[in-house]
């Protein structure tokens, strides 16, 4: 059983159509996140992998992450982490990071991952656009909602 | 000392109370919180607040893997899981082993041991605790045997259940085998357990319990009892110690009888074993063990002036029990009466919405454990609960004046609660006599219907 991408579309013109922000589906072998964006835009689609690859990278200790300064350029978009864990830049330790600054991202390109006991979630970027900061550090704890990074959308 | 940062895992007015007692010790604090608490009091008080997920419990408070991967990200040495919630999941207590870190609780083993009412029915009898007449039966001609041994009416539980969920009366014995079946069919749909088994039914039953304190090594302390009989649908709104009009010895025997439950399980930390008192009978039989801190443990606390909280901290840190059964002193009485944001006039349907004022009083013998403060948001995912008013006094009488009295300085705007609920029931000169059963509510309710 599998979902073909006509499928995502349609769930997420339902997702749109309604007032939930949120949708999850999980059929056998399969998890569907759908998350509204946070600026009221399109829904977008986060398939999260349901086994779990192991990616060697040890957690740290860490400390709070800085807040995000309150003054920024006009108009960037927000991507939030999905959930609460251990933010990762690369897809292993010593890799290239997914994503860095001034790149062009979609809204089905990988920023990140999110680790919660072993288990790897990806984090995408929901957003069509550049990335001009990238706010959340590598190995440390990220809240569920947090600032993972800013996009300057496409016009 | 090697806790010195705790995960509180919970919300409300418990998390609150578990944060006061950190600040207390010099204990750093980082609260759990779902989307819709992170304006909470609580999350006002903890030294960092990490959002676990959205507002539905199943997607926050209650992620296993997310609250210990939060306490693990954010160093902290040990997590309080509260009640409710996380309180007396098996799971969150051999991940916190696994990890290295400190569950502010009993073992796992424990945990799922007091969890399953078969297994420790059976553990009470090897402590030698009384036990109501029952057990479980496999064919329909076995439960016809064991319902004549134990007599009509009985009640048939559901082995997973809890808090009142999945029983079922039997009052004549041709009623038996059908409601066995459909007992069976609905444990399995809610719990995913589809075992059920016989007791006694009490006719005029207290529910009483006993609060103790197990250092893990075998060594087990009481801290009296609390009678909670007044009851809802099992769910408690008045607690009170010491349990009014009790007979000596049997008070002193179900002391002994919860100790001697513990002991035999090395339990460790704090716990409560809830009995149900036979009034007619003057005997008592051991129901189950809650493997956390309860709702109604401030009543305790207010007569032995020992910080419950702080002894399960001591405990989890390896430092023991920090007085010994010598030591424990019950001065006076106390009562305690849930504040719900609930509307008695619509079946006490819950009233969820933002508190625009709130005042509590204060006063000697006063204490209000809550959360709810100007502006707080009652969140409809959570329970109802929006705060506690305990009153203490030298004898029941002089508590029971000083809480009606407490009462009247309560002011909640912004949603319905039931306080003036908790007024007349405090106000029922049944009540102010004292050692009512469990049916009491429900006849002080059929009472207010007639009459209305």
């Amino acid at each position: 059983m599998s979902l073909t991408a006509a499928d995502v579309d349609r769930i997420i013109a339902l997702l749109d159509g309604s007032r939930f922000d949120r949708l999850s589906l999980e059929m056998d072998g399969l998890k569907l996140d759908l998350v509204r964006n946070g600026n009221g835009g399109a829904a977008v689609a986060r398939p999260v992998p349901a086994s779990t690859p192991p990616v060697a990278a040890p957690a740290k200790p860490v400390q709070p992450p800085p807040m995000p300064e309150a003054v920024r350029e006009a108009g960037l978009v927000e991507v939030k982490s999905p959930l609460l864990g251990i933010y990762y830049r690369a897809p292993r330790p010593g890799e290239e990071p997914f994503v860095e600054v001034g790149a062009r991202v979609e809204p089905d390109t990988i920023v990140g991952i999110i680790e919660v006991m072993k288990l790897m979630n990806t984090a995408r970027a929901g957003v069509s656009g550049e990335i001009v900061e990238i706010l959340a550090r590598n190995g440390e704890l990220v809240e569920h909602g947090e600032t993972l990074l800013l996009v300057r959308p496409d016009r | 000392m090697a806790i010195r940062r705790i995960f509180v895992a919970n919300r409300g007015e418990i998390a609150v109370r578990i944060l006061r007692t950190c600040r207390t010790l010099g204990i750093e604090t980082v609260l759990g919180v779902s989307e819709a608490d992170r304006e909470s009091l609580g999350a006002r008080m903890a030294d960092r607040v990490l959002c676990l997920g959205p507002a539905q419990p199943a997607q926050s408070y209650l992620r296993v893997d997310t609250v210990v991967q939060a306490a693990l990200g954010s160093e902290c040495d040990a997590i309080h899981p509260g009640y409710g919630f996380l309180s007396e999941r098996a799971d969150l207590a051999r991940l916190c082993e696994a990890e290295g870190v400190i569950f502010i609780g009993p073992t796992a083993d424990q945990i799922e041991a007091v969890g399953d009412k078969l297994r420790a029915r059976a553990a009470a009898e090897a402590a030698g605790v009384p036990v109501i007449p029952g057990g479980s039966a496999g064919s329909p001609e076995d439960a016809r045997l064991l319902a004549d041994t134990i007599g009509m009416p009985l009640l048939v539980k559901a082995a997973g259940g809890g808090g009142g969920r999945g029983m079922k009366l039997v009052e004549q014995a041709e009623e038996l085998a059908a409601t066995m079946d459909m007992a069976s069919a609905e444990a399995e749909a809610a719990f995913g357990d589809a075992r059920v088994y016989l007791e006694r039914y009490v006719r005029s039953g207290r529910h009483i319990e006993v609060q103790v304190l197990g250092d893990g090594e075998g060594r087990v302390i009481h801290l009296g009892e609390r009678d909670c009989s007044v009851q809802r649908r099992y769910q408690k709104l008045v607690e009170e110690t010491p349990a009014p009009h009790l007979p000596p010895a049997t008070r002193a025997a179900m002391h002994e009888a919860a100790v001697r439950f513990a002991a035999r399980l090395s339990y460790r930390g704090a716990g409560t074993v809830e009995f149900l008192y036979d009034v007619p009978r003057d005997a008592f039989y051991f129901l189950e063990m809650n493997a956390r801190i309860q709702v109604e443990h401030p009543v305790t606390e207010k007569v032995t002036g020992i910080d419950l909280v702080a002894e399960q901290i001591a405990i989890a840190d390896g430092r023991g029990l920090g007085v010994p059964q010598a030591d424990v002193m019950c001065d006076g009485a106390a009562i305690e009466c849930r504040i719900n944001a609930e509307d008695p006039d619509r079946d006490f349907a819950p009233s969820p919405g933002t508190v625009s004022e709130a005042h509590w009083p204060q006063g000697e013998g006063i204490r209000v454990d809550t959360h709810v403060v100007d502006g707080a948001r009652i969140p409809p995912f959570y329970d109802s609960m929006i705060a506690k008013v305990i009153a203490h006094g030298a004898d029941r009488a002089a508590a029971l004046t000083r809480l009606r009295t407490a009462l009247t300085e309560v002011r909640i705007a912004g949603v319905t609660t039931n306080l003036a609920f908790q007024q007349a029931v405090l106000a029922d000169p049944d009540f102010a006599a004292g050692g009512v059963d469990t049916g009491f509510l429900a006849r002080f309710l059929d009472r207010a219907k007639a009459a209305a």
